[in-house]
Formats: C-alpha cells, sequence, structure tokens
C-alpha cells in the first residue's frame, strides 16, 4: 500500500476517475447518479439531488448538520462517499415530514422553538429521530451510569450527551432537549 | 481530495488482493479517511470498501473471550450486552468517544487505525515528520498542550487518540490480520501500535495491504473495570487524558490491577509500572500515588502539555480508588 | 399579537429542510464551483505562481490570482462604515496574513474544483510577521476612536488620587483570547450574470451593505446588483460584511458569464472573516470600606491588523455601569499580521465584561460584601459619566429578582467550601448591560385589496426572528390575524435598513413597520370618514380601532375589504422609518441600554479540574418584549456564547506562521449539548418610552453580556482560584486544587 508520489505537482492523479453510477434509495425513491468515486453523500444529496435540506456546517464531521439516517442509523453524511450506499435506505430531513404533515420531531422543535436560524436544525431532528431509536434499543451512553444495565432511563442528560454531536451556535440547546422530551415522553405513553 | 478509483470486493481475500495495488487503501467507516483526503493529508488512488465484509459479527470464544469483526461499528461494540457486562472498560471507552453519528459509521478496525489529532499534522502548510517525513516536528517547538508525555521522541510528540484502542490495551487484545498472501497472524495490542522514535510516519506493524479481520479479547480480567476520560467539554472531544483500569482488591489489598493511559503517547500507554507498584499493595491512596508517580516517571512535558503528567496522575488515583472502591 | 409567543412563522420550512440559504438556490441553474486557495505564510510575497496544473485538470474553467484579477475598487475610509467599503481580493502578491487568498479556481464540480485548488503551485519570500500580542503589546497606539463611534478614552474627576487614596484597590490584569463568530452556516455566494446584471445570492446581515460592498469593489453600478437573502444561518457579526467568497464568486461569474458559487470551508472562516481581537485588560477598582466605588479605570489593549483598523469598544460600557466620582477608560491597540479584527457577538461588552465583573468579584472578595449586594450599592442615579438621565435603568430589580429565583442565598461565603461528591461546587453571578443602539430602516408595509398586509424590507432574518415579530407588528398595527400579514425579507429591492447586527434590527424594522402601519391606518381613515358610502362617514378618525379585519369608531364599522374595494381597488402602502440614533435627540438626552443579572453554579471536578456548568440563570430588562419565545431563546443563546467565552473559546496563533492552529470545530470548542443543562432567561415587564414609540430595545447580544463572568466568579467560588486568563481550562485550576486523600 505504497502512497504514490505525495509531493510534485503530477497531473495524473488530478485526471477524474471514470464516474460511478450508483443508484440511491432516497426518501423511498430510488434515485441514480453517475457521479465522482470523490462525491460524499452529502454532496450528491445537495448538489446533485438539489435535496438541501440537509447542511454542511463542517464537511469533517464535527459539527453534525449533516446528519441523515442511512438504515434507520444516524450518521454524518459528510465523511461517506456516495458510492458507498448502493441500496441502503436513506432519509434525509425531507422525508421525515413536509410542510403539510410534520413528523412529530418536526412539530415539537417548531413548538419549544428549538432552533433560531435553523441552518443545524435538519441535522438535530435527524439526529433526534435515530437517538431515540438508539434508546429504544438499550444503547448505553456516556451518561449512563451503569453500562451494563440493559434499560436506559432517558433522563435531560442522557438526552444531552447523546445529542452532543449536533452543534448549534444560535445554542438553542435547553429548547432541543425539550422539544426531543415531549416527543420522547409522548411515545411512551 | 485527489482522484481514486473505486471498487467493492466481495470477501477478504478479494479484498486483500485488491489492496496489494500500489496507492491502494482501504475504506471503511470513512470517518478518519475521508477527513484526511479532504485536506489531501491522504490521497489514496484507489479506495477498497470493506464496510460491507462480513466481519461484522462478535462471537462467543470457547475460552470465554470475544471476537469482534473488524467491521463491528463502534456503536454495536459499545452495545452488545456481553462487552457490556464482561468488558465494561471497552464499552465505556467506545461512548466516551466521537458522537453517536461517528460511532455509528466507525469499524472496529478503523478506529484502532485512526490517525492522530495533532493540528500540524492536519496543516499542510506545517512541517510535520509524520504526514511528510523529514519536514520536521511544527509541535515541537509551537503549540503542544494535546500532546505526548510519553514515549515521544525528537521527531514526533503526537498522540494516538482512541479511547476504544485503550480499553482494548487494558483487556489484552489480540489483533488478527490477513495478509495478501492469504496468511493470518494475531498480534498482542501492545505489539501492535509502534513508538515514533525516527520514523513518526510508521504507526503499526501492519503491513502493505494487510487488514485487519477481528480484535480478539481474552476472557475478562479479574476486577473491576473503569474508563476514565478527561476533556475540557463535556462530550464530542477528544481526551486530554484518559485511564482504563482493571482493579481486583481483596479486602483492603490488591490483587491485581492493569492500568493503561489514552491521549499521552503515540500508542495506547499500558503503565506495566504501575501495575507493579500496585500488585500486593494496600488498596489506600498512597499506593495509588507510588503507582502514580511510577507511571509518570519517565514523564516529560513539552510546554502547554506540562499539566498533563500531573493530571494523568490524578486521573489515575481516582480511577484506581473508584474501581478499588466497588470491586 | 405584541407580546405573544407565537411560534416562528418560518419554523415549518426550517423544521422540514425547505428553508433554503445561499449555496442552495436552483434558480439560476446548474453553477460552476469556486475553491479559495488561501497563503501559507503569514507574511511576505508571493514570488512565483505556477497554475498550469490547475488550469488543466479536469472541468477547471478559470484560475484567477493576483496577476489575471480585475482591477478593483480600493478599500475607501471616507465611507462611514467598514462594512459598505469595497473589499478587494487578489490585488497584489503581498502576503497580510496566513490565509489569505493567493487564488480561486473554479471548475464544473465541487469534486474538481478542490482538487484542482491543491495543484495551485505557490512559492513565497516569507517575511518576518508579528504575531505575538503579549511581546508587542507596550507598543500600542490609540486609535482615533472605538469602533461603534465611541471615543477612545475618557476621564472623569481624578482618578489617580481617587484610587490612591481608596480604602479597598483591585489593580488586576485580564486576558482574553481571538474568538470567532462561526455561525453553522458557512459563508457563502452564488453569483448568477444576467445580462450586465448580477443576482448575488449571499449569506449576510445587512443587505445595503453587502450591495455598496460589491458594487464598489466590483466598480459597477449598484442599480445592477440584486441581492437574494431570505434566510441566514446564523451570523453573530461575521456577516455583517461580505468577504472574499462574495467579490470572488461576483467576478468569477461576471468573467465567465455563467452562474458561480463559492463557500468558505470551516478552515478558512477561522482565516477570512474577521475576529474578536485579543484583549488584556487592566483593571483598577477603588472602594471604601463600605463597598462604594470612588475610582474605577479600564485600560484595554488590543490586537490589530496593520491595514484594516478594528478598536473593540471593549472598555465602553464600563463608562456606564456603576456609579464612581473618578473614572477611567482607555483603548490602545497594537498591530499584528493576523487576520482583521471584527465585531463578533456583543463587540465590547463581552470580552469588557469579562475583565471588569470579574474585578467586581475580586473587590466583593476583598470587602467581605455579597457581590449582588456590592452591585447595587453602586447602582448610579444618572449615567455616571455623561450625566444625562437613564432612560429606563432597571438593573437592581434584576439582580434582586435573579438572586431570589436562583437562590442566591445558598451561595457558599467561603469559596472552596461547597462539595458534592467528587464536584467541588460555586456560585457565581455577574451585571449585564449593553448599550442600545438605534439606526436606519425604511419598511413598507402594503395592504392589498383582499385584505392582506405585505411588508417588505430588506432586513435579514439570521435567527432572530424577524419574521415572526413583524407578523406580529404588523399584525397589530392594522388589526389583521397573523396569518393575513406576510413578511418579505432580504432582497435589495426592497426599503433599505442597516440589517441585523449590533442588536439594531428588531427595534428598527419593528419602529419602522408600525409607523408604516401607522400611516396605512391614516389613508384608510381618511377616505373612509371622507367616503358618503361608508358608515364611518364623517366619524373621528382619532377614535378608529383597528380589529379583526375591520375599522370601528364608536358604535359604527366596516371591514378593511370594503373600504379597499371602494376606495383603493390596488391596495394601499407606506413607508415608516427610524433614523440614525445620532439624528434622535432622545439618545443624546438619555442612556439607553439593556440590563441583566447572571448567576450561575459549577461543578469543578476535585480531581482533575474539569469545570461543568450546572445551572445557570439570567433575568434581563429588555424594554418591551414583542415575542417572548424568541426573545427568551435569544437571550439563552447568547448566555450560552458567555460559557463558551469562560470555559473553552479561544483561536490559538502559532507564534511562527501567524496560523490559528486549532482551525476546526473539533478544536476550537464550542459548548455542545452536554455543556448546557438547565439555562434559563427571565425578562422583566417594561416599556422604554425613549428608544421608539414600542418602547422595545434589542436582545440579540445582551444574553452574553456578563454571562462570561458569572461563570468565572462562580469557579472562584467552587474553588478558591481566580482565574483571569480566559478561557478558564483546567490547566490553569490544577494546580490550585489540592490533592485529595480519599
Ligand atoms: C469529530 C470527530 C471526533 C472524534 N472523536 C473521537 C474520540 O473522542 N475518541 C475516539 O476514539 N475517536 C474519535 N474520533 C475518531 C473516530 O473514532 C474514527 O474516525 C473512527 O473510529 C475511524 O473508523 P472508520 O471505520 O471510519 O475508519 P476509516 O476512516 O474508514 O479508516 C481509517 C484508517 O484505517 C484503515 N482501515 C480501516 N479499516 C481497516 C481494516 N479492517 N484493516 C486495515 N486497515 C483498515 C483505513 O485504510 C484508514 O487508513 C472522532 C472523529 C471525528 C471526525
Ligand atoms: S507531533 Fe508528530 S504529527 Fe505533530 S507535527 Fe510533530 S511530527 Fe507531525
Ligand atoms: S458537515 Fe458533516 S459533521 Fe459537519
Ligand atoms: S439554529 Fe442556528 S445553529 Fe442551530
Amino acid at each position: 500500500m505504497n502512497d504514490p508520489d505525495a509531493g510534485g505537482a503530477g497531473r495524473s492523479w488530478a485526471e477524474t476517475a471514470p464516474l460511478s453510477a450508483v443508484a440511491l434509495r432516497v426518501n423511498d425513491e430510488v434515485r441514480r447518479l453517475e457521479v465522482d468515486p470523490r462525491t460524499s453523500l452529502l454532496d450528491a444529496l445537495r448538489e446533485h439531488l438539489h435535496l438541501s435540506g440537509t447542511k454542511k456546517g463542517c464537511d469533517h464531521g464535527q459539527c453534525g448538520a449533516c446528519t441523515v439516517l442511512i438504515n434507520g442509523r444516524r450518521v454524518n453524511s459528510c465523511l461517506t462517499l456516495a458510492v458507498m450506499h448502493e441500496d441502503d435506505e436513506i432519509v434525509t430531513i425531507e422525508g421525515l415530514g413536509d410542510l403539510d404533515s410534520l413528523h412529530a420531531m418536526q412539530r415539537s422543535f417548531v413548538e419549544r422553538d428549538g432552533f433560531q436560524c435553523g441552518y443545524c436544525t435538519p441535522g438535530q431532528i435527524c439526529s433526534a429521530v435515530g437517538m431515540l431509536a438508539e434508546v429504544g434499543a438499550g444503547w448505553p451512553s456516556h451518561a449512563t451510569a451503569d453500562v451494563a444495565s440493559p434499560r436506559i432511563a432517558l433522563t435531560d442528560e442522557e438526552i444531552r450527551e447523546r445529542m452532543s454531536g449536533n452543534i448549534c451556535r444560535c445554542a438553542a440547546y435547553p429548547n432541543i432537549v425539550a422539544a426531543i422530551r415531549a416527543v420522547a415522553k409522548a411515545g411512551t405513553q | 481530495m485527489r482522484s481514486f478509483t473505486y471498487e467493492r470486493p466481495a470477501d477478504a481475500r478479494a479484498a486483500v488482493a485488491a489492496a496489494s495495488r500500489s496507492g491502494a487503501k482501504f475504506i471503511s467507516g470513512g470517518t478518519n479517511l475521508l477527513d484526511l483526503m479532504k485536506l489531501d493529508i491522504e490521497h489514496p488512488s484507489h479506495l477498497v470498501d470493506i464496510s460491507r465484509l462480513a466481519l461484522r459479527d462478535i462471537d462467543e470464544l470457547p475460552d470465554g473471550g470475544l471476537r469482534i469483526g473488524a467491521q463491528a461499528a463502534n456503536s454495536d461494540v459499545a452495545a452488545d450486552a456481553r462487552v457490556r457486562t464482561r468488558y465494561p472498560v471497552l464499552s465505556q471507552a467506545l461512548v466516551s468517544g466521537a458522537s453517536g453519528q461517528l460511532r455509528n459509521k466507525a469499524s472496529t478496525g478503523g478506529n484502532l487505525l485512526q490517525r492522530t489529532r495533532c493540528p500540524y499534522f492536519y496543516d499542510t502548510a506545517a512541517g510535520c515528520n509524520k504526514r511528510d517525513p523529514g519536514s520536521g516536528c511544527s509541535a515541537i517547538d509551537g503549540s503542544n498542550r494535546i500532546h505526548a508525555i510519553l514515549g515521544a521522541s525528537d521527531a514526533c510528540i503526537a498522540t494516538h487518540p482512541s479511547d476504544m484502542a485503550v480499553a482494548m490495551t487494558v483487556l489484552d487484545a489480540q489483533i488478527e490480520l490477513l495478509d495478501a498472501d492469504e496468511s493470518v497472524r494475531r498480534v498482542a495490542i501492545t505489539d501492535f501500535y509502534r513508538l515514533p522514535g525516527d520514523t513518526p510516519h510508521l504507526e503499526t506493524v501492519l503491513r502493505p495491504a494487510e487488514m485487519i479481520t477481528s480484535v480478539v479479547l481474552p476472557p475478562p480480567p479479574p476486577g473491576r473495570q473503569l474508563y476514565r476520560k478527561v476533556r475540557d467539554r463535556a462530550s464530542y472531544e477528544f481526551a486530554l487524558v484518559s485511564v482504563a483500569a482493571v482493579v481486583s482488591a481483596d479486602q483492603a489489598t490488591i490483587a491485581q490491577a492493569r492500568v493503561a493511559f489514552g491521549g499521552v503517547a503515540h500508542k495506547p500507554w499500558r503503565s506495566v509500572e504501575a501495575e507493579a507498584a500496585l500488585t500486593g499493595r494496600p488498596a489506600t491512596m498512597a499506593t495509588y500515588r507510588a503507582a502514580a508517580d511510577a507511571a509518570m516517571r519517565d514523564a516529560v512535558g513539552q510546554g502547554h502539555n506540562d499539566f498533563k503528567i500531573e493530571l494523568a496522575r490524578r486521573t489515575l488515583c481516582r480511577t484506581l480508588a473508584q474501581a478499588a472502591q466497588s470491586s | 399579537m405584541i407580546g405573544q409567543p407565537l411560534d416562528r412563522i418560518d419554523g415549518p420550512l426550517k423544521v422540514t429542510g425547505q428553508a433554503i440559504y445561499a449555496y442552495e438556490h436552483w434558480e439560476p441553474g446548474q453553477p460552476l464551483y469556486g475553491v479559495i486557495v488561501g497563503a501559507t505564510v503569514g507574511k511576505g510575497r508571493i514570488t512565483r505562481i505556477d497554475t498550469d496544473s490547475a488550469e488543466h485538470a479536469p472541468g477547471v474553467r478559470m484560475v484567477m490570482t493576483h496577476r489575471n484579477a480585475p482591477e478593483q475598487g480600493a478599500r475607501d475610509e471616507s465611507v462611514p462604515m467598514e462594512y459598505w467599503r469595497a473589499q478587494p481580493v487578489l490585488t497584489s502578491p503581498d502576503i497580510h496574513y496566513h490565509g489569505e487568498p493567493v487564488a480561486l479556481v473554479v471548475a464544473e464540480t465541487l469534486e474538481q474544483a478542490r482538487a484542482a485548488a491543491a495543484l495551485v503551485h505557490v512559492e513565497y519570500a516569507a517575511g518576518r510577521g508579528r504575531f505575538d500580542f503579549a511581546a508587542y503589546e507596550d507598543e500600542a497606539y490609540a486609535p482615533k476612536e472605538a469602533n461603534g463611534g465611541f471615543p477612545t478614552d475618557t476621564e472623569v474627576g481624578d482618578f489617580d488620587t481617587g484610587f490612591s487614596t481608596a480604602d479597598v484597590r483591585i489593580d488586576q490584569r485580564y486576558t482574553t483570547p481571538y474568538e470567532l463568530s462561526m455561525p453553522m452556516e458557512l459563508h457563502a455566494c452564488l453569483v448568477q450574470p444576467r445580462g450586465e446584471d448580477l443576482i448575488v445570492y449571499v449569506s449576510c446581515q445587512i443587505v445595503d451593505a453587502a450591495l455598496a460592498s460589491i458594487a464598489s469593489t466590483l466598480r459597477i453600478d449598484p442599480a445592477r446588483i440584486y441581492i437574494i437573502t431570505p434566510f441566514v444561518g446564523g451570523g453573530f457579526g461575521s456577516k455583517l460584511g461580505i468577504h472574499a467568497e462574495t467579490i470572488l464568486a461576483a467576478i468569477a461569474a461576471r468573467a465567465l458569464r455563467e452562474p458561480v458559487k463559492v463557500a468558505l470551508t470551516r478552515q478558512q472562516i477561522f482565516q477570512l472573516v474577521g475576529m474578536r481581537p485579543t484583549s488584556s485588560q487592566r483593571v483598577r477598582l477603588g472602594a471604601g470600606r463600605d463597598g462604594r466605588l470612588v475610582a474605577v479605570a479600564h485600560d484595554v489593549t488590543m490586537a490589530t491588523n496593520p491595514d484594516i483598523e478594528f478598536a473593540e469598544q471593549t472598555a465602553a460600557t464600563t463608562r456606564s455601569l456603576y456609579a464612581a466620582p473618578h473614572r477611567l477608560t482607555t483603548h490602545r491597540l497594537t498591530p499584528l499580521d493576523l487576520p482583521r479584527g471584527a465585531d463578533v457577538r456583543a463587540p465590547g461588552e463581552a470580552p469588557g465584561l469579562l475583565a471588569v465583573e470579574s474585578a467586581m468579584d475580586e473587590l466583593a472578595d476583598a470587602l467581605g460584601i455579597d457581590p449582588v449586594e456590592l452591585r447595587i450599592r453602586n447602582e448610579p442615579a444618572v449615567d455616571p459619566e455623561s450625566g444625562v438621565p437613564f432612560s429606563d435603568r432597571h438593573l437592581v430589580e434584576c439582580l434582586r429578582e435573579g438572586a431570589r429565583r436562583f437562590g442566591w442565598e445558598h451561595r457558599p461565603t467561603t469559596p472552596a467550601s461547597m462539595r458534592e461528591g467528587r464536584w467541588l461546587v460555586g456560585y457565581g453571578m455577574a451585571a449585564a448591560i449593553r448599550k442600545h443602539f438605534q439606526g436606519q430602516a425604511t419598511v413598507r408595509v402594503r395592504l392589498e385589496a383582499d385584505g392582506t398586509a405585505v411588508v417588505q424590507t430588506d432586513m435579514t432574518d439570521i435567527g432572530t426572528g424577524t419574521y415572526t415579530i413583524l407578523t406580529q407588528v404588523a399584525a397589530d398595527g392594522l388589526g389583521l390575524p397573523p396569518e393575513r400579514v406576510r413578511i418579505e425579507l432580504g432582497r435589495s429591492e426592497l426599503p433599505t435598513s442597516w440589517g441585523s447586527g449590533g442588536s439594531w434590527g428588531a427595534a428598527n424594522s419593528s419602529t419602522a413597520t408600525h409607523r408604516a402601519c401607522v400611516a396605512v391606518r391614516e389613508k384608510l381613515l381618511v377616505t373612509a370618514c371622507g367616503d358618503t358610502g361608508s358608515p364611518l362617514h364623517g366619524l373621528d378618525p382619532a377614535e378608529a380601532v383597528f380589529a379583526e379585519g375591520s375599522v370601528r369608531i364608536g358604535g359604527a364599522d366596516e371591514a378593511l375589504s370594503e373600504i379597499l374595494a371602494r376606495n383603493h381597488p390596488d391596495g394601499v402602502q407606506a413607508e415608516g422609518e427610524t433614523r440614525f440614533m445620532g439624528d434622535d435627540p432622545n439618545y443624546a438626552a438619555y442612556s439607553i441600554h439593556t440590563y441583566g443579572a447572571h448567576f450561575a453554579e459549577v461543578g469543578v471536578d476535585a480531581d482533575t479540574a474539569e469545570i461543568r456548568l450546572r445551572r445557570m440563570l439570567g433575568v434581563f430588562s429588555v424594554g418591551r418584549v414583542l415575542n417572548p419565545k424568541t426573545t427568551r431563546s435569544q437571550l439563552i443563546g447568547g448566555m450560552i456564547w458567555g460559557v463558551g467565552a469562560a470555559l473553552q473559546e479561544e483561536a490559538v496563533v502559532d507564534l511562527r506562521s501567524g496560523a490559528f492552529v486549532n482551525r476546526d470545530l473539533a478544536q476550537y470548542l464550542m459548548p455542545v449539548h452536554a455543556d448546557i443543562p438547565d439555562v434559563d432567561a427571565v425578562v422583566l415587564d417594561g416599556y422604554d418610552d425613549k428608544a421608539n414609540v414600542l418602547g422595545m430595545k434589542g436582545v440579540g447580544e445582551l444574553g452574553i453580556c456578563g454571562a462570561g463572568p458569572a461563570i468565572a466568579n462562580a469557579v472562584f467560588n467552587a474553588t478558591g482560584v481566580r482565574v483571569r486568563d480566559f478561557p478558564i481550562t483546567l490547566e490553569k485550576v490544577l494546580p490550585g486544587l489540592p490533592l485529595m486523600d480519599t
């Protein structure tokens, strides 16, 4: 696994590799794309499919704005390649709910003012949905006192720890937690 | 990002064969590799996607240990009931790392091989022996708050950033490797990583095209396991210092103890010195302090990170006290 | 409607991903992608620049450097405000700071542009830069004035004598780091050329400034530029002006005759949009044994870029905070070869109060007086420096109400005396003050024939809630339900305003909206009361009440739609305005500020000195509140910025290269969810009749003012360790923590 020439302005490596065909299942629709293999899933969504609800805040896994659900799990779409997701089930903020039928989490964010500028918001919401599923599956977190215990009590501290991969510079954090807590409560009743 | 070709081999053998191509690299979760490729720090010309290989399982071993597939996601390992009950230190270390989103993608193999977070390694305008051998180390006279206090060299003072690997180190994990010639070997995790020496760009004993297929955990050691991570913000940050400890105390005496540090060296730092200072001694703060002093005997600060020596000592004492109390 | 906690009007768009930000507009069709290449030295000159490989790389349409960039307008200091000035880029081979743009690469895809950008080969003759603030602090000079038009220095009484004869003296130096606005939306711009016109989608806070700045840089007629910015993903100061992304996108789009979009990378945002300068602040407080201040001095030295002076008004509100007969404030600057200083949320107060309110805590400690009580004892009757009356000052109420709600009486009076398990627990508090600014704004309100109102202004909504509050103001102003009000913002063809910044946006645009509604009402009443066909004919318009889509005078009423149908088939419109505070006599006759009091409880790990906020409360006085929900959100957001400033945020400069070392979001730490437990904000009822007709003032920055020192003071209370070098990271506290025996 030797590195090919690291230095030098070699032209060879700048040549674009042939486009790759990939079929993504996004929000229940199969979308066939021809992409440069370098295209991140995030850029495929935003620049190719024009699904710009998924945001780019850092492009390096450091903010969470690009969070989408892949096969039900939340991931940062900036740190994965579109070509790696052939046939994967991808849900973006647009797929969670729309203006006519908001997802419960979306509605809760509006009611609790869980955002200001709105830029981190789709990522927060997708992350919150994925997070609640993780809690439902009994996954432990850094806030879990005893990781060996199979049941998780969804305290505010648990919500905060689990949502820490989503930075909000407007710092709507207390309202985001309130929004998530409301949805979680409603879900368990 | 430089352009590359992409392939997704069907099985492990095909993967190592594909990786034998010059300029090829495995991609698993991609959470470290793509980060570095975007910044032109890594520039493979061929990516071998191993993320879908059938190496996701966590299997029970006859001796009571576990084999964790290299593709098992960090979140799956952390949530595995056997890991949580028998190797809680590993679960704790995993959930203290990165974020929920990242752990869902990050693989066991990729986590072991993630590269340093030294800011100069990330800045292609700065000299860095690890990124560009021979170009100097910008951290030594630069900003080095997060850098190593143990085992560093004049060529590099970087730390290994993984939390998971620290827990695996205290658990005496073995790493299983598959080479391009289809040979298989097992390496103890402490032998897997290298110190920087004069060749900080060589971080492990992995051969070109060799692939991690799994991590084997021997049966859990007796005693209570704990992982303690110290950092500036409460979450989503790498460790300044971390401690993984396994302590079995019998009455008021420590029967056996294992200690590893994270955030202090180029590799997860197992401290046999601390372990020796603990075994057979009374479970008291004086013993823990002696162990901490032993662990830090050769520690050297670089200026901004001098505080890590005392921080590591205190973190160790506290972790040991807590582990001994409840073991 | 005013005063109601209306949900954000734009909320559903934002939570469904339908709110469109600058980089996301597809109306212009498929754009080209631009990527900026930055200098890799902090000072020097380009000696060679080879663009050949980049130009020949696949998909590349243009590589622009100083050699082929068009001539641009120069930054003109006779234009009164920086954000309206030309911002030329790629003008010379000289490098003034690390990361300064040296090239723009435009290609068909983002992947191609980014790869080709890495192929631009630049060689430099590196110069010797000045990067180390501490080394050059002593060479500081006095700027002509401080940012915001504040005087550089002020002196009242005889500070030296007053201070030297005081019973108790505090004389300490505090330092604050470089900090950045870091909105989550990357700074971005998409430009579509249409004939000679440019349609510019840009993430900015002030449309008019962006327009002026682009026009003067590109030397084109402002009438040819159309700015569109319906949603902005946070600003916090860094989007007051436009930056290289906008100028380069515009130049490239013009040259290529195709749409081009450029976003700064997160790393580039550390270099190209300005930062809060680092500061060293000497605070001297002299007081009698009774705690009454006799002398207050606040001397501030900060870094500035040598070419683009920026003197943050760090000592400015110290002039209005506490009573004392002898007072002194100064601002000094030392030039460093670093990116420009710029407004970052609460310029002045954010760093200034960190120092002054820490010093007040030190004074309280030295005197053995409760910190809340100390502040109450120093409450002035009139503005202590200018001598003018306060318009509406309720600092003492904020202090008392906050102390009561927080349970301040449980504060351990001896530092380092409260333990909870492994945690050392402490309480801290600080006062908040922020000057209220008024700027120019024009709003047009049109009542359509169908009875819906359209409110139009080039004002932006950067997350502040403009869409929502203007809906409320117009609904009340015209007696309409909120569903019948439509707000149109963020377009340059709409009436001009000073946009969003300085906490002036809400008050300016709301007041102007209110006035426009009044003018529309007058027009309607003139016609209705003069119309023999109207039941309101001949009645007194002064008695009119607009409600539920009708006008009622006494017992008579008529639906708006009928008045409109008969007399104004095309609708009625009118404009309302606010003027610059310098032209409003109230702003000279009164000291107009907002106030608050912060209370924080922190835990400090007894072994590791990790500091964690446990709870925090702010009580504020901001005049009248238009929307308690969005107001609270802004205040809480500001308070959390204070947490970051106290404990985490710091852009570290490499003293050899002048680069920011930690230039990404994994290393430049800002609070995450887990850092923020229970944080709440309470606003006192109020109305400031001197500020404007609505009695309201800004809230966007007040929350951060004083929040940081409340936390710093809590750290002292928890540990007995006073850290004066911000942020308070664990290594600064650790040496002061005793070893535990258990
Ligand atoms: C913002 C951020 C914060 C983070 N915080 C933490 C933290 O606090 N603690 C922590 O421990 N980690 C943290 N991480 C790092 C994260 O854990 C790693 O990025 C992740 O574990 C890497 O796994 P991956 O599968 O994505 O690896 P990849 O990126 O796919 O691969 C990494 C490297 O390993 C090689 N590789 C991968 N799999 C194999 C294999 N089976 N055999 C041989 N070679 C292989 C690849 O070629 C590549 O060189 C953080 C990451 C980010 C982006
Ligand atoms: S410490 Fe190592 S990784 Fe960092 S600059 Fe030095 S050589 Fe590079
Ligand atoms: S854009 Fe993906 S984590 Fe920030
Ligand atoms: S709402 Fe603005 S960043 Fe979260």
